[in-house]
């Protein structure tokens, strides 16, 4: 990290660090789902709370998720709820980059905060291991973009009035299916190649940053359609959700075939 | 109030979710079966979120112009289509469908 800190001054594109240059292809995409929740929330939390939650949250699953609940009628507490499981990816991304890093453990901690998934990425390298630095220096584009259009849709609220007129309120369901897809089918769509494209130029495979750790495609397979949507008729919104994360318990089973303990991030 | 109760929740949790791994870990490895289900919370309540999302309206199941939203961005990932084009025509494909109807 602090190696780069120096070239990042000079204005040619070719003396910035890597991380910066491999994240700034990913900045139209993430500015746009922040444009998009910025459609959507501004309107029902208000200009400045939707900005401010961009700025100290900054994950678009963790706003969407609540901002699902809010809009469906359920409470704070399970909007919240709702949000922080939708982030638990975090945890084994985390403990995947955790070996490559050096440093006390405040100068780990303020890295690790810097942990997205187009900088998980783009800092991962063969064998998972990863690149600190790199994923330290893509954190700021990403946030940038994010920030930067969740400010841009607040401000296109207003201007195009109900966001249903527009078809926006598909747009959170969509990129959900755009997370979720490489999740279920690893071998057909990989996030890598899809909106990476060179941006780590070595074609390396890596998991889906849901996961980020091990566990057989058998046991994601088919996770998507068995949750009980009649449950969303009969309880108090979000309650279905959250009762639909606990299938995640079948992760307990211990896996009959595959490689166990393979290394995070190497199971694509 | 409630508003920046959530986003103070958010914004915390968050950080400790990226942070817990970086300052515990270092270079050790979480029990296997805690980091699967770990691996798979988020699967499933994002197809949880994909469903309440697009086939709910208050308390009730509905089928409306954001499944077949949904379906046509479906299509496109599926083919590999970047997230935010695929994104582009659901929502086109959707309020074109409320046009009609």
């Amino acid at each position: 990290m602090s190696q780069g800190r120096s070239t990042a001054l000079k204005w040619s594109p070719k003396a910035w660090p890597e991380g910066l240059r491999a994240s700034l292809p990913l900045v139209l995409p993430t500015a746009a789902i922040g444009l998009s929740f910025g459609l959507l929330a501004g309107p029902l939390l208000g200009a400045i709370p939707t900005i401010v939650m961009s700025a100290v949250v900054w994950s678009g699953t963790a706003q969407f998720g609540a901002l699902t609940i809010l809009t469906s009628g359920g409470g704070t507490a399970l909007a919240a709820g709702t949000g922080l499981l939708a982030n638990t990816r975090f945890l084994p991304m985390g403990f995947a980059i955790a070996p490559s890093m050096s440093g006390r453990p405040l100068r780990r901690l303020l890295t690790g905060a810097l942990l997205a998934d187009a900088s998980f990425v783009i800092g991962h390298r063969d064998g998972g291991r990863f690149d600190i630095s790199a994923i330290a220096w893509a954190a700021l584009p990403q946030y940038v973009g994010w920030v930067g259009g969740t400010i841009a849709g607040v401000s296109g609220a207003t201007a195009i009035g109900e966001p249903t007129r527009w078809g926006i309120d598909v747009l959170f369901p969509v990129f959900y299916l755009s997370l979720l897809l490489p999740e279920l089918f690893p071998e057909r769509v990989r996030r890598g190649e899809r909106q990476g494209s060179g941006a780590r130029g070595r074609g390396q495979q890596w998991s889906p940053p849901l996961a980020a750790a091990q566990s057989p495609p058998d046991h994601r397979r088919g996770l998507g359609r068995r949750h009980h949507p009649d449950l969303d008729a009969h309880c108090p919104a979000g309650v279905p959700v959250l009762v639909a994360a606990s299938a995640a318990l079948i992760g307990l089973r211990t896996p009959n075939r595959t490689s166990r303990g393979a290394d995070a991030g190497d199971d694509a | 109030m409630r508003t920046w109760l959530l986003i103070i929740v958010l914004a915390i949790g968050t950080v400790l979710m990226k942070t817990i791994g970086p300052v515990l870990a270092g270079g050790r490895q979480p029990p296997a079966a805690l980091t699967r289900v770990i691996a798979l919370v988020a699967p499933a309540l994002i197809s949880a979120l994909i469903v309440a999302g697009t086939f709910t309206e208050g308390q009730h199941l509905i089928i409306d112009a954001r499944a077949a939203g949904l379906l046509a961005g479906a299509i496109l990932l599926w083919f590999r289509v970047p997230a935010v084009l695929a994104m582009l025509v659901a929502a086109i494909v959707c309020a074109l469908l409320r046009l009609a109807v």
